[in-house]
């Protein structure tokens, strides 16, 4: 049983505070959603976890199992057990999917034991093959140079691939439902909840309701202007569609 | 340091030449020789040489490397990509100041296919060799292309005659012997029409030594109608050595040539590459991929001729820098008048790891007529940030995750060479060289 701990995270981007105190805590088996308007500090609260360089925490924590993140390097991070499924993540051209997932596995495993030799050639080639399937996902995406000209969709499948290659302990998925039509809406979440499982938590940051009828939460907080001030069951998910941000802000005018 | 003794002109005699030569090659050399005399070392003035400077090389110290004055290496140095186990049972050629030796060639001559040395080739195919040498590379297109005509005391001559096809590449290796000696040394490919060839040639120098030498080549190739030429060629020298060379190509009609350059050594680099699209329909596809690191400085002029219509052309070129090197890629294309529905692209892209390090990258476009497509793109950058965190993000460590991304910035170059296991050597000594 693990857990992540944010205590009143406060976060810079270019000098102007965005988060300006966070708490959230989540644990392994549950899924939690934060909603909010854009511009609200959702991604904030994502890439400064992740250490974004150009995000900088200037107050709080944030602890894994006790372990401080915030003093970590990003890849330290990840192979601690936290995943960020990225909105817009960047093409690298000239690097195939398999590739750099056999190296991000390989760093994994050789953080964990130094002496580690690498996943070999054939039980990475069966790895990948099953993770594919479980996305639905045709086996030329492995010789595909990572990001490079995918779709909007083709782009989040392989986000959560590698969510699911890395196995995280926690994962944040940063606006993952954005830019997909609902047939690979369908797919992406599908694919996250056949692989979150009691030994994984997850964060959705979402500005829709809609991704949340396919992964369902087991809490929903909302987040305006860099903090967090509702939380509540799924049901808070529903009311925000109803009758929108309006009446939170009105009830947390600063 | 000792001070160095500025030279206007390379300091060799006519004594150094290489004498007991054919008629052909005497004749050949004298004509070297003569422009030799009409052509000053380039200067910071010279439009070609303006971004290159031979200040600081010590032309005086130098003595034309000879069999005598240079050393037989007994076995092909560790350094080599074209290793002796890659080698092994193949035709090859390997050049050296003292000599050159040609193994592995039987079955191809039983077709007709000529690999020797440029000596025995002026002796005994004067005719063939005569339809070529110098009539690409002149003499006259500079002091180091006059100096490798009259000097060079070695040769690799390759032909394939009309309609064969030769699967199997053949390699040539050409060692420098290094140590204050100037080493000159020249290759000529001749493809008659309908035929085909894959040839790799690696320049490299003895394993590291002090004394700076001069290493300079001309190549010469001519591609018959309908034929098709694949050739690799890898710079591979100390960095002792400053490398000079003048390589030029001319292919005529429905003529295919790739062309793959990858260069990782020497001091100082300066090369003019260059592509005659002499017939309708010839074809070119030029790539090159270099890393440079230290005080390294390379360049590479390229020049595209369409002086045909319907001809193609694509050329990119590669590099990566470190240290405090630099590189600088000037290209051109040039479309003759009458040379319609031509479709020419260069490209130049830098990825510059360290602030010291330097590429200036200008292309070049000259058109005279109107039926043509011709782009070119050139960019200088550093590792793209967001990529760098992206993979970071995975759990990858900076260094590996910078490597991966250089790796991929040079795939499409690199993944070009004529053999796999090439670009995957070719790779591996960039590498050593980033985690060095």
């Amino acid at each position: 049983m693990s857990e992540l701990v944010i205590k009143n995270l406060h976060v810079n981007v270019e000098d102007i505070e965005i988060s300006k105190g966070i708490d959230l805590t989540i644990k392994s088996g549950e899924i939690h959603a934060v909603m909010g308007p854009n511009g609200t500090g959702k991604s904030t609260l994502a890439y400064a976890l992740m250490g974004h360089p150009k995000y900088k925490v200037i107050k709080g924590e944030a602890t894994l199992d006790g372990v401080d993140l915030l003093s970590l390097a990003p890849n330290e991070r990840s192979t601690l057990g936290l995943f960020l499924a990225f909105q817009y993540p960047v093409a690298v051209p000239g690097v195939s999917v398999a590739n750099f997932l056999r190296t991000a596995i390989n760093a994994h495993r050789k953080y964990l034991d130094p002496e580690d030799k690498g996943i070999s050639i054939p039980e990475f080639r069966k790895l990948l093959k099953d993770k594919m399937a479980l996305l639905q996902m045709d086996e030329s995406f492995a010789g595909r140079y990572l990001n490079d000209g995918f779709s909007g969709g083709e782009k989040k499948r392989v986000e959560i691939l590698q969510m699911a290659t890395l196995e995280p302990k926690f994962s944040i998925l940063d606006e993952t439902d954005s830019g997909l039509d609902i047939d690979a809406l369908k797919i992406v979440a599908d694919g996250v909840n056949a692989i979150s499982s009691e030994d994984q938590g997850v964060l959705v940051i979402t500005h829709y309701q809609r991704i949340l009828n396919y992964i369902k939460p087991d809490f929903v907080h909302v987040m305006l202007n860099g903090r967090i001030v509702e939380s509540g069951g799924p049901e808070l998910a529903l009311q925000l569609e109803e009758d929108g941000y309006e009446w939170l802000r009105e009830r947390h005018a600063a | 340091m000792a001070r160095i003794k500025p030279v206007r002109r390379l300091p060799f005699t006519r004594e150094m030449m290489p004498s007991d030569q054919a008629p052909l090659l005497r004749d050949y050399r004298s004509a070297a020789w003569e422009a030799l005399q009409e052509l000053p070392l380039p200067t910071a003035k010279d439009e070609a040489w303006r971004r290159t400077s031979l200040a600081g090389f010590d032309f005086s110290a130098l003595q034309v490397a000879n069999g005598k004055l240079g050393k037989k290496v007994p076995a092909i140095p560790s350094t080599a990509i074209l290793g002796p186990d890659l080698l092994a049972g193949k035709p090859h050629a390997v050049l050296q100041a003292s000599g050159i030796e040609i193994k592995g060639t039987s079955h191809l001559e039983k077709e007709g296919v000529i690999f020797c040395s440029l000596t025995e080739a002026a002796r005994e195919h004067p005719r063939l060799l005569e339809k070529i040498l110098g009539k690409i590379v002149s003499p006259q297109e500079g002091v180091f292309a006059a100096a490798a005509g009259a000097f060079s005391q070695q040769g690799i001559f390759l032909y394939i005659p009309e309609g064969v096809t030769v699967e199997e590449p053949i390699f040539g290796l050409a060692i420098t012997p290094g140590g204050k000696t100037a080493h000159f040394f020249q290759t000529v490919i001749y493809l008659e029409e309908s035929s085909s060839a894959i040839y790799l040639q690696e320049t490299l120098s003895l394993e590291e030594r002090d004394e700076a030498s001069l290493s300079g080549e001309n190549l010469e190739i001519h591609i018959g109608p309908n034929a098709r030429l694949q050739i690799a060629e890898l710079q591979n020298y100390g960095k002792e050595v400053w490398s000079f060379g003048h390589k030029k190509a001319r292919v005529e009609r429905d003529g295919y040539l790739e062309w793959e350059i990858g260069a990782l050594g020497s001091g100082l680099s300066k090369h003019f590459v260059s592509v005659d699209l002499i017939g309708a329909g010839a074809e070119t596809r030029v790539s090159g991929s270099f890393f440079t690191d230290g005080k390294q400085h390379l360049t590479y002029n390229t020049l595209q001729r369409h002086l045909a219509p319907r001809t193609t052309s694509d050329l990119i070129f590669k590099g990566a820098l470190k240290g405090s090197s630099h590189t600088v890629w000037r290209g051109m294309i040039y479309v003759a008048e009458g040379a319609q529905f031509v479709d020419g692209y260069q490209a130049n892209r830098n990825l510059v790891l360290d602030p010291a390090a330097r590429s200036d990258s200008i292309p070049g476009l000259e058109i005279l007529n109107n039926e043509v497509r011709c782009t070119h793109g050139s960019t200088v950058g550093k590792i793209d940030e967001e990529q760098l965190f992206y993979l970071l993000s995975r759990g990858i460590p900076p260094k590996e995750a910078e490597q991966l991304i250089i790796q991929g910035f040079f795939h499409d170059t690199i993944s070009r060479f004529s053999l796999p296991e090439i670009g995957e050597s070719f790779w591996d000594k960039i590498k050593e060289r980033l985690l060095g």
